[in-house]
């Protein structure tokens, strides 16, 4: 790890330094990153793929502002969300809830959805494509404050920390947000997981129909 | 120390990052060896998430790399004309 940050602090010193060809280099490996989390806020192929490239164009310009106390990762990362949240403002989609930070913090509370009888297959269940395509919907129903932490957390696999900083939350909130998200998710996909388990008619199987 | 159910959802996402005070933790592994309906729930949240990270779950579209790559090129190679320009 310590060895890529260096190889990206030698990189960005050359680029500000004129070697602007290399800004290729220093991007290659995020380019999924940036793409992935700009999808799933946006919801739509080709205005992520945009709001990709204007964010690697914002980081182009700015590249000086870059300062080597944080990742290049996350600092790239902070400006993917940013742009994405940006474009949500201005889209204001019908089902677009706010970013305010203020509501649905109340914790509440969340039951997951109850079933037994699908640990037993998740190996081929997840193989699934079908399971995959689920997922994805599930993901795109999450309300964005919910979904930006999920992103970063379990997709982008980002640490408490760097999500904390990449959205300008603090570390609480990202636990809360994505306790959260990952129980709604839980409830909306175990329908699809108890479909693709075996039928099972045991104690819990009568309980739980 | 017994546990409802209740009290093992709301730390099951701690759960999976490892973030559980030792103590906490044992009770918590107690319940789930005791509770068929919590420790599918956490089995269940589990597998979402490899699913989640899973590389095929997402993927990019075709040609989204070159795409990206051409435009930033035009945008370095006009960043460089200003300088020679004013010189």
């Amino acid at each position: 790890m310590p060895a890529t940050v260096e190889r990206e602090k030698v990189l960005i010193s050359r680029i500000i330094a004129g070697e602007t060809d290399l800004f290729h280099e220093l991007i290659r490996p995020y380019e999924r990153m940036v793409y992935l989390s700009v999808l799933t806020m946006l919801r739509n192929e080709q205005e992520a793929e945009d709001a990709s490239q204007e964010v690697m164009i914002n980081a182009f310009r700015h590249l000086k502002s870059f300062r080597g106390d944080a990742k290049f990762s996350t600092w790239l990362v902070t400006i993917a969300m940013n742009e994405a949240r940006q474009r949500l403002r201005k889209a204001k989609a019908a089902q677009f809830e706010s970013l305010d930070e203020s509501k649905e913090e109340r914790e509440g509370d969340f039951t997951p959805a109850v079933l037994t009888d699908w640990r037993e297959i998740p190996s081929e269940a997840l193989e699934k494509k079908e399971m995959r395509q689920k997922l994805r919907e599930a993901v795109e129903q999450l309300p964005p404050i919910y979904r930006e932490v999920l992103v970063l957390r379990d997709l982008e696999e980002l640490n408490q920390e760097e999500t904390a900083s990449a959205l300008g939350i603090n570390v609480t909130l990202v636990k809360v947000r994505l306790h959260r998200a990952r129980m709604m998710l839980q409830k909306m996909l175990a329908p699809y997981l108890r479909a693709a388990a075996p039928a099972k008619k045991g104690f819990f199987g009568r309980m739980f129909q | 120390m017994t546990l409802e159910c209740k009290h093992v959802w709301e730390r099951i996402s701690e759960y999976l990052d490892h973030q559980l005070d030792p103590e906490l933790l044992m009770d918590i592994e107690k319940h789930l060896e005791n509770c068929e309906v919590c420790s599918a729930i956490l089995d269940s949240t589990r597998n979402i998430l490899i699913l989640t990270a899973d590389n095929r779950t997402y993927e990019l579209p075709v040609g989204y790399s070159e795409r990206l790559h051409a435009r930033l090129e035009k945008v370095i190679r006009e960043a460089e004309k200003p300088k020679n320009d004013s010189a």
